[in-house]
Order: structure tokens, then sequence, then C-alpha cells
């Protein structure tokens, strides 16, 4: 097993023609069972048309009934990337991985919103993906950095992810799925969602948690750990140097009203049993020291 | 993006939301001006900055007459007001607002921001108004009242009586207190705000409810739809080299320490910052050079990071994956090349031809220090900048 995606899952990308999804489906495709995992495309103005083989629909509802995707990986531009989630929400994927970066929030808490319900779950936006190694890798991460293990890595930043995983297979330590669930204050599943299906993976045996400054979302996760993780979590969170009200980088990654602080964020995942590290090259180490 | 208050006020009023009257000026004459055409006895003088606790500062004047209008404005225009939020080199007040004085009976808060939990906007109100909501927060939490909005609802009647009741309003400006944050909450959600803050929200002798104060803040990722918005961005308020770097694509904030940092994403770039701080040194800045680190982005990088002459030394630090390092070694090169490289430069970079990348920095012929990970590279250049 692993979470969320496997070799048996079968994808439709929304924004396949466009630079960045042309480019992405290519490395996905090549990457283990991509080419079988990667049935189809969307694009309205060219239903019908193929990209390298792989076919091309006007709706998600028609590529699902045609190919039985049961995933989707959108890579459209900010004003049109809320609008493509609720499209794969109203065919009933299973889930969706939105990698597009700058989705404004007012569109995601509409989004959200249309979701309460339904069961598709989401992946982002602004997020580098899920890759299941070995299997199949759904989003913009390296996929050669990655081996197929029993490690889980879940993490709100891109490269800080890789740098986690690549720290991992330094130690030979491979993962189950690396789960990057993006930088955006209004987005779908939360460092805590994600614990629980490792929790509940036989594949995973111990989970990297990978936070930064912002919102309350790891403290929630730690509190949960507390409570009910059967396999050992370690963590680290990312701008104990931030100042407070400047965004740093992420739209999420912010310190409003004295909260939000990695200090903050630490101190409560201590205090709910979790190795923490203050050294971001320390991440695998520690990792490894649990195991 | 933030924007001015007497602009925040101007957005509020197309809303409906009640303020005292008042005109932006850009000079004393125009101040002379403004308060001879609001008439009445008492005039309020307000500096116009990014910043909050103006009063405190002294940017904040009430005047009993033409002659103190005259007087206020003249000492507030030009000055360098320092407050808590502006760091201790202050800023300078190019705008003013002057507004008709308000007989105030009562000051409330009323705020709306997004609530990441519930992913709704969340109305905040408080009897407390003109302190920070943070030190209510801290002294008296149960004075803090929140409910969240429905998107397809939007904020009903009931709702907002509720909070007004909930906060004190008394009945006669029940109705009043409702049209306000109806009118509150359509210019959040119209101008895509990400922050709004009305504190404080006043009762005047005669029953009205009027903005005193206004904060707006708006959603970066929806200024693409609002160029009514962008075109209130006040340059001065910003911090020259960042919007600079946000020409170049480049995420660029400046801090207070010694060494620059240029990394690939936001949350590697904190790291490093972090990192930088476990070794015993502080960082000059956060820039996050985006996925494609090309020889043009890393040269105007390097320029932007020298630029501060309290860089002593440079750390780069990208996590290649798809991008070869090969490349990023190029950039690396031609940026050290072209800006005269005079400080001490640590390279970490990992990705595809790790190897080839390192053997290029090597044979360069430029003092480039390589470092296998991030704790070596901290190190390495906290060391470099000791020497």
């Amino acid at each position: 097993m692993s979470i969320l995606i496997n070799r048996e899952t079968r994808v439709v990308t929304q924004g396949i023609t466009g630079k960045t999804g042309a480019f992405h489906t290519r490395l996905c495709r090549d990457y283990a069972n991509g080419a079988a995992c990667f049935v189809a495309g969307v694009n309205p103005n060219k239903a019908g048309e193929d990209f390298e083989g792989i076919p091309i629909f006007a709706t998600v509802k028609e590529a699902k009934e045609r190919t039985g995707a049961n995933v989707s990986v959108i890579y459209v531009p900010p004003p049109y990337a809320a609008g493509a989630i609720d499209e794969a929400v109203d065919a009933g994927l299973d889930l969706v991985i939105c990698i597009t970066e700058g989705v404004p929030v007012r569109d995601m808490i509409a989004t959200r919103n249309r979701m309460r319900g339904k069961k598709t779950l989401l992946v982002g936006p602004n997020c580098p993906g899920v890759i299941t190694p070995d299997e199949i890798k759904i989003g913009i991460m390296p996929g050669h950095i990655h081996k197929k293990g029993r490690i889980g890595v879940v993490s709100r930043s891109g490269t800080l992810t890789y740098e986690a995983v690549g720290q991992l297979m330094d130690l030979e330590l491979g993962q189950s799925t690396c789960v990057g669930i993006g930088g955006d204050p209004v987005n779908g599943l939360k460092h805590i969602d994600v614990m629980k299906m490792y929790n509940d993976d036989p594949e995973t045996e111990a989970v990297i948690m990978v936070g930064e400054i912002g919102g309350e979302d790891e403290e929630v996760c730690a509190r949960w750990i507390k409570e009910h993780m059967k396999k050992p979590v370690v963590g680290f969170i990312a701008g104990v140097t931030a100042p407070p009200g400047k965004r740093m980088g992420h739209a999420g990654a912010i310190i409003s009203g004295g909260k939000g602080t990695a200090a903050e964020k630490l101190a409560v995942m201590e205090a709910c049993g979790i190795q923490v590290t203050r050294n971001p090259a320390e991440m695998g180490k520690l990792l490894r020291s649990v195991l | 993006m933030n924007i001015h208050e007497y602009q925040g006020k101007e957005i509020l009023r197309r809303f409906g939301v009640a303020t005292p009257r008042g005109f932006p000026c850009f000079s004393v004459a125009e101040a002379d001006e403004a308060a001879r055409r609001l008439g009445g006895k008492v005039w309020v003088v307000k500096a116009q900055i990014h910043a909050g606790g103006r009063g405190k500062g002294g940017g904040v004047k009430v005047a009993k007459s033409l002659a103190e209008v005259h007087e206020f404005a003249s000492g507030i225009l030009g000055m360098r007001l320092v407050t808590h939020q502006t760091g201790p080199e202050g800023r300078i007040v190019h705008r003013l607002l002057i507004e008709e004085g308000a007989d105030i009976r009562k000051e409330l808060y009323v705020g709306m921001v997004v609530d990441r939990a519930s992913q709704r906007v969340a109305l905040i109100a408080s009897s407390e108004g003109g302190m920070e909501i943070e030190e209510v927060a801290a002294h008296a939490p149960e004075k803090i009242h929140k409910l969240t909005i429905d998107p397809v609802a939007g904020l009903t009647d009931a709702q907002a009586e509720e909070m007004a009741r909930k906060i004190g309003v008394p009945d006669a400006s029940i109705a009043q207190a409702r049209l306000f944050m109806h009118g509150l909450y359509r210019a959040f959600i119209e101008c895509d705000a990400s922050l709004a803050e009305i504190n404080p929200l006043i009762l005047t002798g005669e029953g009205r409810v009027l903005a005193l104060d206004v904060k707006l803040n708006f959603d970066d990722n929806a200024l693409f739809r609002h160029p009514e918005l962008v075109a209130l961005r006040d340059l001065d308020e910003e911090d020259p080299a960042e919007v600079e770097a946000s020409a170049f694509g480049l995420s660029y904030i400046s801090l207070n320490g010694n060494i620059g940092c240029l990394v690939n994403g936001a949350g590697l770039a904190m790291a490093t910052m972090d990192v930088i701080k476990l070794f015993g040194a502080e960082p000059a800045n956060f820039l996050d050079v985006g996925g494609g680190a090309t020889t043009e982005k890393v040269t105007e990088a390097f320029k932007l990071m020298l630029k501060n002459p309290k860089v002593e030394g440079i750390l780069v630090n990208i996590f290649g994956g798809i991008m070869r390092c090969d490349t990023i070694a190029q950039g690396v090169i031609a940026a050290a090349h072209e800006v005269n490289l005079s400080v001490p430069l640590v390279v970490r970079m990992r990705g595809t031809n790790e190897e080839l990348g390192r053997a290029m920095l090597r044979e360069s012929g430029l003092p480039i220090i390589s470092a296998d990970n991030m704790a070596d590279a901290a190190q390495k250049i906290v060391a470099a900048v000791r020497e």
C-alpha cells in the first residue's frame, strides 16, 4: 500500500497543453508506471486531439467516463484554477492535485465550500504534488531523488520536501508516499489529514512532518498525534528567523497578530511528544534515530 | 498589498460604510484648504503611512483652530514617524488626512480576516476599541467575539445584529451597525481583501456609527482583477529592494543580518535563514529565486544582495531537482563575474549533475567555497565572514 496514489491510479491532466503542464506531464509519464497511469488530458479547444499519445477530452467528466481516470492534476493558470477544481469535484474524482500557484483566496473559499459533503479530496493549490516512489509521481517534484520505502514525508513547502527526501536518501531510507500540501492559507488536505492516512497505512513506519510559519495547522496536527498516532513522527518548522507581518514567499507563510511563529509551533510539537530539530540539515538523522 | 487609511475610507464609503468626512493632502497649503472646506471647530491631522501606532508616535493631532491645523500639518508632513510597526528607522510622512473632528462616545473594534481553520471569512468584534486587538486578546479574551460567514449566504442580518449587540451597540444604533457590517463584508469580498480592521469604530453623541480608522490589506494573488487597487500602491511605503526584486520575479525581503542568501523555494529559503542563525550569524535577507534559477535571475539576485552594505558574505543554497546543477553553476559563475564579487561565497547545490556543477565552480578561478549540505554551508559562510 501507500497513501492517496499508487500504480493503479489513473490520472487526467487539466492544463496538459500549456507549457508547464506539457513539461511536467512528460516527466510524470516517464516516471515508473507513468505511461500506464497518465491516461487523459483536458482542453475544451483541443478535444479529440492528443498530447503525445495521451487523448485530450473537452471535459473532466468525459475523460473519466472514457478512460477511468480517478485523479486529476491541475496546471491551469491562477484565474481558472479554482474553476478547474470545481469541474473535477463535480465529475466525482477521488482526488484533485492542484499545482497552480497564485490562486486568489476568495476563489478557494468558494471552492472549498462547494466541496463540503463531496467525496473528492484536494491537495494544494500551490503545491509540488504527491509521489509514491517507484510507482507513480503526480506533480513537479524531481522523481529520481526518491525511492520506495517506509517513511512518509508531509510538508507545506516544495524544495524543503525535496531536502527532507534527499537527507533520507543519504541514509538509504526510502519513502512510502510524499505529500506536498502547499503553502496557501485556504487549501485542501492539511498536515492532520495526511498524518491520519500515514497512521493507517501499513507500509508507512515513521513520518517527517515539515511545517512553516503561519496558521495553526501544525499545532492541530501535533495534538492529534499525541492522542492517536501509533508511529514515530519527527518535525522541523521553517521560519524561526522570519519577521512578523512579512509574507515569506508563500501566501500562508506570514506571522500575524503574534500568531503562527515557529517558536510556538515547535513548543506545541515538543509538548505533544514529537521530536523536533532546529537544524534543517538534521531532519533525516533525527528520523533515523527514532526508528 | 497595503493601502493608506484615506484610500481605505474612500473604498469603504463606496460600499455604504460611514466615516468622518475628510480629504487627503500632500502639502500644508492643501491641509489649510481642506480644513476650510470641512468647516466646523475641530479637525484631526493624521499622518498617512502604512503602519499602525501613528498616534503614539506623534503622527495624529487634534486641532481646535485653523491655525493649529496649519501648525500640526507643518510639523507632521516630512517628519520621520517612528512607531512600533516601522522599526527604529521610521517612515517619512508624505501624505496627510485632514478630517472633521468626531464626538466620540464609545470606541469599538470590528475586523474581518480569512479564517484558515473554517476556510471562511471571519467577523471579529470587540467592545474594546482603540487599542490593539492582540492586547485585548491577551488581557480580556472574553471581550472578543468571532463568527464565520457562509460564502453563499453572506453575512446575515441576524449575525450582524447579534454581533452589534454583543459589543454594546445601543438599540437605537443597531440598524446603522448592521448596515456598516454588511458594507464592510461586501467591500471585503468584492475587493479580495485579506484583512480589514476598523479600529476604532465609534459611536458618536448623536448615535452615529463611524469608521474612525481603517486598515485594508488585499490578496496579492487577486490583484490581476483589480487594476483600480493596484493604482493605489504607494512605492514610498515599500522597501526599494523589494520593489526592484519583484520586477525580476524574485521574492525578496530585507532583514538586518550580514549573510546574504539566495535559495530556490520559499520554505527552503526560510530554512536557510534559520540555519545561518543556528550557527551564530544573522541572515541579511530572504530571497527565493523560484523554480527557474536562470543566469539572469541569479545575476539580478546577486546585484540586489550586494547593494546592501551590511552583506559580508553570500550563501547560495539550491536544491536542483529537475534543474541541472551545471546550469546553476553556470549562472552563479556568470553572476559572480558580472558583479565583481568581493565577498566570500559559499555554494551548496544538490540535484542532477551535482559533480559536474561542483567541478565547474572549482575550475572557475573564483574564490567559491563548495559545501556538502545546508549545515556545512552555513558553518562555512559564518567562518568565512569572521576571518
